[in-house]
């Protein structure tokens, strides 16, 4: 038995982070922090006035701080502040050490004493692990990749 | 030539570990080999494929699966990719005689100078268990479809 056998996209359920406003059936987005397409995707879906429903997709050998930063977006979402920090991420791709987390969870007000352990709790990575294995489950292979209505659709940046 | 088929044995193969020993036949024994061929080595599609599947080799190993990653390029070249990617999948050389391991697999581009994109998965038997070619060479097979085959090898098992 495979735990990674292909699979339907997961429908949005009730601990997708849904970002964005309007009526529009959400897109569901997989990214993540580090990656500069994503950057500019994300930056596309607050100018158009998108919804989207955020999930995580990082790859370590990729993008090394991608997984730190999830974590911390995921800790952050404990204190009810996925969103802030999600923005907060993607308003400065170049700054996801450590020291540049703590600062970003000081900055939103957070609890930062419990964002550090949180972030690095089994509970978050396994949190972030779902959404990265339902993608792989879906035929996700690279960042980003949105779905609309359950199909794949180009909503890439121009540079590749 | 064609992509070679389920159920068929590997064709005879020498390819080139990074320390410049050979890897053939001989070494399928005791593991499900994947021979994950690709276009170049440094060619962008390439590099998210081997790392996507770099974030999911636990799970490979789990299942008895080991990945190798097989182009044209020289060792050196391979060796160098694989450190700039951060990837521990191992590479094998198919350098010299150019592509004779690719042609023998069927996944050779003649025109291309190239192994098109494509996965063969060969049991500890020797024997071809599943391949899978891409519709091109820019197109990325997921890591699902890898694990879709391992779960058809252990249902064929049962």
């Amino acid at each position: 038995m495979s735990g990674l056998g292909s699979a339907p996209l997961p429908p949005l359920g009730p601990d997708d982070h849904l970002l964005g406003a309007g009526d529009d059936p959400p897109l569901i987005v997989y990214a993540d922090y580090e990656c500069p397409h994503c950057g500019v995707l994300h930056a596309r879906l607050v100018r158009d006035g998108a919804r989207w429903a955020f999930r995580h997709f990082p790859v370590r050998s990729k993008h090394p701080r991608a997984w730190a930063a999830a974590c911390a977006a995921e800790a952050a979402a404990l204190q009810g502040a996925f969103a802030p920090m999600h923005m907060a991420l993607y308003a400065d791709q170049a700054r996801l050490e450590d020291p540049h987390l703590w600062e970003r969870a000081r900055a939103l007000g957070l609890d930062v004493e419990r964002f550090d352990a949180d972030r690095r709790s089994g509970a978050v990575l396994a949190r972030v692990r779902r959404d990265f294995e339902s993608g792989v489950r879906a035929g996700v292979v690279t960042t980003p990749t949105v779905f609309a209505l359950g199909a794949k659709r180009p909503y890439a940046p121009d540079v590749t | 030539m064609s992509l070679v088929a389920a159920g068929s044995p590997a064709p005879d193969f020498k390819l080139r570990r990074g320390d410049g020993s050979k890897f053939t036949n001989a070494d399928l024994a005791g593991q499900t080999t994947i021979l994950v061929f690709y276009p170049f080595a440094f060619s962008p599609v390439c590099t998210d494929q081997l790392n996507l599947y770099e974030e999911v080799l636990e799970q490979f190993a789990a299942q008895g699966a080991t990945l190798y990653g097989v182009s044209c390029d020289a060792v050196w070249s391979q060796t160098a990719f694989k450190e700039k990617l951060g990837v521990s999948i191992e590479q094998l050389s198919d350098f010299e005689p150019k592509g004779a391991t690719c042609r023998a697999f069927g996944v050779y581009h003649e025109k291309g100078g190239m192994p098109q994109r494509a996965l063969v998965m060969i049991g500890p038997d020797g024997i071809v268990e599943w391949s899978y070619m891409a519709p091109s060479p820019g197109d990325l097979p997921g890591a699902n479809l890898i694990f879709d085959a391992l779960a058809a090898r252990d249902e064929r098992a049962r």
